[in-house]
């Protein structure tokens, strides 16, 4: 077991010594993931809405779409965009390859139809609980979509929280589009990389503790805003 | 009602946060480098001074070399720093850079089990090569068109090694890093070539150790080279340019050869003036 003790004391140390790089990196992170993620819900949340309710030509079709894209792999979606946004590209006079915003969208890309196919699956379930009374108000179902979001919204945290488990721990996009440039785009999973390539296993999976703990600590937050939320509006 | 608000600030919250603090602006650089030179920590070492002398922040992107070039050929980089002279001088061809100058050498050893099972060791790389493809001793490429690999299959090819035909389950070709195919040969016990740079700034070394170093066949050119402006206008030409005058001069040159590892001298500074 002393492979992990070794990491664990590292990662104490590191966390404990307010390491200024490191709190950057970790700061970057949070950032790119909590933006991307923001993103996908104000995009993924009302398509899964719509395909939920909606009554259109090849929703089914889209429905499976969206399910599938929720395995999109990383790397691919990172080549796409380095493309998009690389010089040569179609996207290029922007110059946003290898910075922050690029990452963001790789991640927002990535994450968006988990959040979508997510909310679907939500907004499915009280749609066939609710249905009768809402037409019964004679509600558009567009509108009938919206009050279901609205209702739904304690749920759909957990769409919310799927997505951002994704965009923070994924390294094979950020690392294409972002470069992994030291104090520009340099986030926990590519130092993790980059750290385990250096044959420092030790400090990679000390990162990694300290990634978990910051993963573990945003869902603990995001659970007691829930709760109190709920008890207090509910 | 109130829930609403809350809602609604929270989201706007959110996404101010998201959009703050991420761009600040700043004068830099974009160079394409070789992953040998970021994880041997001697950039770490040389960007500081320079931006104290310039001013100018220098951004790395550490890939290979030849995927290093092909960045730069989208437009992606303002200046790439790399160490395969044909691939370098075939990018000046094409009339994507402007000028190739020689800045630096470190060497290529050949690294191995220490019991070494091959009998490899000594001063000569093509014997060495030869004596580990005759016992089928296992051998770690890192296949992914960096200098390195490009090296590797020039000795290869000197030693008289046809690996198109001799390729078996004793050559493992893992499309890595360095650091990685390092790691990759620590856990096999394998043979594998690398640059002296990153093997002494390596910490996973297992049971490996330096079987083939010295030959001057080993020697390992380093080349700077500005992207050529007629292709891609949005170069940033004068501070490229800069960085690229700094780097040969006596003063570059000076804090290349002060960078050490455990008291080793990883690069050799020779930049013609």
């Amino acid at each position: 077991m002393h492979e992990f003790n070794e990491p664990l004391i590292t990662a104490w140390q590191l966390v404990a010594a307010a390491d200024e790089r490191l709190a950057g990196i970790v700061l970057l992170s949070l950032r790119v993931s909590l933006a991307a993620t923001l993103i996908a819900c104000i995009v993924g949340m009302p398509i899964g809405a719509l395909l939920a309710v909606g009554r259109f030509p090849g929703r089914r079709v889209l429905i499976v779409l969206f399910n599938g894209l929720m395995g999109l792999p990383p790397v691919v979606v990172g080549l796409l965009i380095y493309l998009m946004l690389s010089r040569a590209g179609p996207l290029g006079a922007f110059g946003l390859l290898f910075s922050p915003e690029a990452m963001i969208i790789a991640q927002a890309v990535l994450v968006t139809p988990i959040v979508a196919a997510l909310t679907r699956q939500v907004i499915a379930d009280e749609w066939s609980e609710y249905r009768e009374q809402l037409r019964s108000l004679g509600a558009s179902r567009t509108r009938a979509a919206a009050t279901l979001l609205w209702d739904g919204r304690f749920s759909l945290s957990t769409a919310a929280l799927a997505g951002f488990g994704r965009a923070i721990a994924e390294v094979g996009a950020v690392m294409i589009v972002g470069g992994n440039i030291d104090g520009v785009t340099r986030v926990m999973t590519t130092t993790i990389a980059l750290e385990t390539s250096k044959g420092d296993l030790p400090l990679a999976l000390a990162l990694g503790f300290i990634l978990i703990a910051v993963v573990l600590a945003i869902n603990a937050v995001a659970y007691a805003l829930r709760g109190w939320a709920e008890r207090h509006w509910g | 009602m109130i829930t609403r608000r809350l809602f609604c600030s929270t989201l706007a919250a959110c996404s101010l946060l998201a959009a703050t603090a991420i761009h600040a602006q700043e004068r830099y650089i974009t160079v394409s480098s070789t992953t040998s030179t970021e994880q041997s920590g001697l950039f770490g070492h040389l960007l500081p001074l320079f931006e104290k002398a310039s001013g100018i922040k220098v951004r790395v992107v550490a890939l290979g070399t030849g995927q290093a070039l092909d960045m730069a050929r989208r437009g992606d980089a303002d200046v790439v720093f790399v160490h395969d002279k044909a691939a370098e001088e075939k990018f000046i061809a094409e009339g994507y850079g402007v000028k190739r100058q020689e800045v630096m050498y470190n060497d290529f050893v050949v690294i191995g089990p220490k019991a070494d099972p091959a009998k490899a060791a000594g001063k000569d790389i093509l014997e060495g090569l030869r004596r580990i493809e005759a016992v089928k001793a296992p051998f770690v490429s890192r296949g992914d068109k960096s200098g390195t690999h490009a090296a590797e299959l020039r000795y290869w090819k000197a030693a008289g090694v046809d690996l198109a035909a001799k390729k078996g389950a004793w050559y493992r070709d893992t499309g890595s890093g360095m650091g990685p195919a390092l790691n990759t040969a620590a856990s096999m016990n394998a043979y594998i070539l690398a640059d002296r740079g990153t093997w002494l700034s390596f910490k996973n070394r297992g049971d490996l150790g330096i079987v083939v170093e010295g030959d001057t066949k080993l020697f390992n050119q380093y080349g700077v080279i500005l992207v050529n402006p007629a292709k891609h206008a949005h170069v940033k030409q004068a501070d490229g340019q800069k960085f690229i005058d700094w780097i040969v001069s006596a003063e570059g040159q000076k804090a290349i050869a002060e960078y050490k590892i455990g008291g080793e001298q990883l690069f050799f500074p020779n930049a013609k003036r």
